[in-house]
């Protein structure tokens, strides 16, 4: 028996408004959660809505089914405000099996909804899943607001007639979850449409199921009994101007793509494959219309060391890795380092040691990328604080490098490179010019070339490319003179040589911004941030400073090596110092080693990004 | 534009710092000789070294050079000549740096086929580090290292090459510098990966380990000269030949077989088996050992590939632009 209809219900009762909603999907990794959880996003993207996603996925590509080492969720939060964060509990859980149910009922917030697919809920499944008696019938969600829908017999139902038959109809379950979750929050169900349309072009049959399965859930919406009243978040009042959503593994990509075209070089990207940072090989690899290479290398020293090599050709070079991958670039960074070429490596931080947790969120990688390095060998080190800031970021990385004649290592994480926010498209024309021009004519006496002859400003050797006529030299890991770049063995050379390149860098910081405190109400405290924290720590403070009026300032550091120069007297103004960090306070011991100031850290390295809650609550520990 | 340069205009104002009696020397001294003669201006020359008493050889030659890190120097040179395929790339290496640390690397250029001229100083031992057995040393060698004798069975360097679909595979001596020279142009006239096993002699910590190639009396009993199209016939008096039998290469008398049988030395087979069966009828620098060029095929190169690539696709997309990337995923107005 269906209860299908060809078109999509009409509503009748206007719904109730919320101001923010936190929705996960949740179930297995073949279930298609990562999917429906980006449908739901963009079409609340393109409704208007603020919004911020985080996915989260097992390493394994198919973990066994049922299994809760093999879910797969996606949590994303939409408002009609600027908000920040993804959201800490979420108030509406899509579990699509026992398993799901059981690794996230615990973050579902008191009195939340729970959508069940009652069919996944037989007996071999929630064994797989560790549950003795069915908690859908045994008093497990009492207190939760539970709506069960047999979604394996609906989409059975809805597909029927599609063409798609067998074993593959059941792909389409997750647009029919998706569909009753459109019904109950009104989300417009154009955006889905076109999107399948776009997708399944060629295979009109899947586009069909597919559209009859999302069909099928809003209008299952319609018909239950279980739903009363549907929801809706209005659009939020965003600063005006055109916004796409992005995932900060895109947003690096497109960054590096900019810098290449305003420094006037091809760009060349030489990486091996590494969650997460394989996005951004994957974006660059689209787009070679930019004069961009893409090079899949034999392995991360390959793809560091190609790097080295396109760069001394003349080409702004660039890796891409996750920690394991930094670990083998270090040697590589130090012949960067030594031979004083452009470089840059985007290191996308993920839970470590070791293979750790490759698709978790950590920001342990901090020290490694300060000192992971064999002799003295420094460089610049800036993080991106949102996925959208990976844009700006990564930019600003190729223009120190380019400038500075320098490796520089961008620090990104899991949280975001996966995950995504709206973008206020910024103006491209207004992005400077970072072209640095190659040195075509000897610069010493004799027609000589001296290629570390260095800018009295800058402290950078110039960039002499093979092709050059007369400024044929060499470079290479062994110490050279400071002057002709000969090998050199004088220890008052190398000392020298020692001290230039660590002022060098030093002395970087003063062509960036300072850092800006937000301090309205001049607070005894202050919540000192890098990366991906920031939007939890913004969030954190907004509320607190909204709900419950508490003094407190915040900043955030994007240029960590070298750090803002008014960072020093920032820091002394305060009376306390929060460092809120996902690692066991790395930034907190290079701030007290700098500044000899006692900084106040909070850590969390269980692999999941802070809660709004857990910033809020030290707060209020430091304030008592 | 001619190009009329002497050697010298490949020497630098660094004095080599190898130790007196290195057949690092004539190796030097041959390669200035070809870059002098090879018709590419000196500024479009590049070579790229790892680390090792061999890797020393950029700073010795007056063109643009890197002396990179150990194992590294072929995927350092792939960067260089697939962004710069303009460039002639040449990789000097050892046997240590290109066979034990580096040895996915070379082997990862040479199936690419990347357009890069790898020159391999094989002396049989790590010198730098003064005399510990290397990859390619023989099997019981005594070192500081292996002091009652190395348990590594060694790489054939040509084998390695050869299997892994090399376009280009040459083996040439120190100790005779016109051949040298000569596998040198064979190489830069090949379109595509290049590897030529130079065989050196280390006089401080292996000497004489070529002495059944380089020995006044021995050398003409066991060097043969492969010439593509010519029967392979070697010894003091031509007295001996290469034959082919059931796939595997095996040396015999002239007297002893038919004319028709001697195997006729063909670079170009596309099937690489010959001149792997080839690469076995020597184990080491002992005895018989063939000299010149086991094959030289045509294949695309990695380089013109890449660059071709990305023609194509701004071909077919027109030129990348940012207002259109940065909308590309759909876009909505506040």
């Amino acid at each position: 028996m269906t209860e299908t209809t060809s078109t999509f219900a009409e509503r009748s009762d206007e719904p109730e408004v919320l101001d923010r909603l936190t929705i996960r999907f949740a179930g297995d990794s073949g279930d298609g959660m990562q999917l429906a959880g980006n449908r739901f996003t963009d079409a609340s993207a393109l409704f208007g809505n603020d919004l911020a996603t985080f996915p989260s996925f097992p390493a394994e590509i198919r973990a066994p089914a049922g299994t809760i080492a093999g879910v797969s969720s996606f949590q994303v939060q939409i408002a009609d405000f600027d908000i920040h964060t993804a959201g800490d509990d979420p108030d509406v859980l899509v579990a699509m099996n026992p398993a799901a149910m059981m690794a996230h009922l615990k973050d579902l917030r008191p009195a939340g909804t729970i959508i069940v697919n009652t069919d996944a809920f037989d007996e071999r499944n929630l064994k797989k899943a560790g549950y003795v008696t069915n908690p859908v019938e045994d008093g497990t969600l009492d207190g939760y607001k539970v709506i069960t829908i047999p979604m394996e017999r609906l989409t059975k139902d809805a597909v029927k007639g599609s063409g798609v038959t067998g074993r593959a109809v059941l792909r389409s379950k997750n647009l029919l979850a998706l569909g009753l979750v459109a019904w109950l929050y009104n989300r417009p169900v154009e955006p889905t449409i076109e999107w399948l349309e776009g997708k399944f072009a060629k295979l009109p049959e899947v586009l069909e199921a597919n559209r009859r399965a999302f069909m099928g859930g809003y209008n299952f919406g319609h018909n239950t009994e279980q739903i009363a009243l549907t929801f809706n978040v209005e659009p939020a009042e965003l600063p005006p101007g055109e916004y796409t959503n992005i995932s900060g593994n895109i947003a690096t990509a497109w960054g590096l793509i900019a810098a290449a075209q305003k420094a006037g070089l091809p760009l060349f990207y030489g990486s091996y494959p590494i969650t997460p940072a394989t996005d951004i090989l994957h974006e660059l690899a689209r787009h070679k219309n930019f004069n961009v290479r893409t090079f899949q290398a034999e392995d991360e020293i390959a793809g560091i060391a190609s790097a080295i090599g396109a760069a001394f050709g003349g080409s702004l070079g660039i890796t891409g890795t996750s920690g394991p991958g930094l670990a083998l670039k270090s040697e590589g960074l130090s012949l960067a380092n030594m031979i004083e070429l452009p470089l840059v490596v985007v290191d996308v931080q993920r839970g470590g040691p070791s293979t750790g947790l490759p698709t978790k969120v950590e920001q342990s990688d901090l020290l490694f990328a300060f000192y992971g390095r064999h002799g003295e060998s420094p460089l610049p080190i800036l993080a991106p604080s949102s996925p959208s800031d990976a844009f700006e970021t990564a930019f600003e990385a190729c223009r120190i490098a380019l400038k500075y004649m320098t490796p520089v290592i961008l620090l990104s994480d899991n949280t975001i490179a996966n995950g995504s926010e709206p973008w206020l498209l910024p103006d491209l024309d207004a992005l400077p010019d970072i072209s640095q021009p190659f040195v075509t004519a000897p610069n010493g006496e004799d027609d000589k070339y001296l290629p570390y002859k260095r800018d009295p400003e800058t402290f950078a050797r110039s960039w002499a490319v093979p092709g050059t006529a007369g400024l044929e030299h060499r470079v290479g890991g062994l110490e050279k003179d400071s002057i002709t770049g000969n090998v050199s063995y004088v220890p008052e050379n190398h000392q020298a040589m020692t001290d230039v390149r660590a002022w060098k860098v030093a002395n970087i910081c003063h062509d960036i911004p300072e850092i800006e405190v937000d301090d309205p109400d001049g607070a005894d405290l202050l919540i000192l941030g890098w990366g991906s924290t920031k939007t939890t720590i913004t969030a954190a403070v907004n509320r607190m400073r909204r709900t419950e009026g508490v003094i407190v300032a915040k900043a955030h550091i994007r240029h960590l090596n070298p750090f803002p120069k008014n960072l020093g007297s920032v820091l002394a103004q305060y009376d306390k110092v929060l460092v809120p960090e996902m690692n066991s306070g790395q930034l907190k011991h290079l701030l007290r080693a700098e500044f000899l100031r006692p900084i106040h850290g909070l850590s969390k390295v269980s692999s999941e990004p802070f809660k709004v809650r857990e910033i809020e609550d030290k707060i209020r520990e430091l304030l008592k | 534009m001619t190009l009329d340069y002497k050697r010298a205009d490949f020497q630098t104002d660094q004095e080599p710092r190898w130790c007196p009696g290195c057949g690092d020397y004539t190796i030097l001294s041959s390669a200035q000789k070809h870059f002098a003669q090879m018709g590419v201006a000196r500024e479009n020359i590049v070579l790229i070294s790892g680390i090792g008493c061999a890797s020393r050889f950029p700073y010795y030659v007056n063109t643009y050079g890197m002396h990179s890190i150990h194992g590294r120097a072929p995927a350092i040179a792939t960067g260089l000549s697939v962004s710069r395929p303009d460039l002639s790339v040449w990789v000097i290496t050892g046997d240590g740096d290109a066979m034990a640390i580096g040895g996915n690397h070379l082997i990862h250029a040479l199936r690419r086929n990347v357009n890069l001229k790898i020159l391999m100083f094989n002396n049989q031992i790590y010198g730098l580090t003064k005399g510990q057995y290397s990859p390619t040393s023989e099997p019981g060698k005594r070192t500081k290292s292996s002091p009652e004798g190395s348990l590594d069975f060694p790489f054939n360097p040509i084998s390695l090459a050869l299997g892994v679909e090399a376009s280009f595979v040459a083996r040439t001596l120190d100790s005779d510098p016109k051949h040298t020279e000569r596998i040198l142009q064979r190489a830069y006239d090949h379109n595509g990966s290049a590897f030529v096993e130079i065989y050196q002699n280390c006089n401080v910590f292996n000497d004489k380990a070529f002495i059944e190639l380089t020995g006044k009396t021995e050398r003409r009993a066991n060097r043969i000269y492969m010439e593509h199209g010519e029967p392979m016939i070697f010894g003091a008096e031509n007295e001996n030949c290469v034959v082919i039998e059931n796939g595997q290469a095996k040396f015999t008398r002239v007297a002893d077989v038919d004319q028709r049988e001697v195997y006729v030395h063909d670079e170009a087979n596309p099937d690489p088996s010959v001149a792997f069966a080839l690469s076995r009828l020597n184990k080491g620098p002992n005895g018989p050992t063939p000299l010149g060029v086991y094959r030289d095929v045509d294949r695309d190169t990695y380089d013109e590939s890449f660059i071709q690539q990305v023609a194509d696709v701004t071909e077919k997309k027109g030129p990348g632009d940012l207002q259109t990337l940065v909308r590309s995923l759909g876009t909505w107005t506040a």
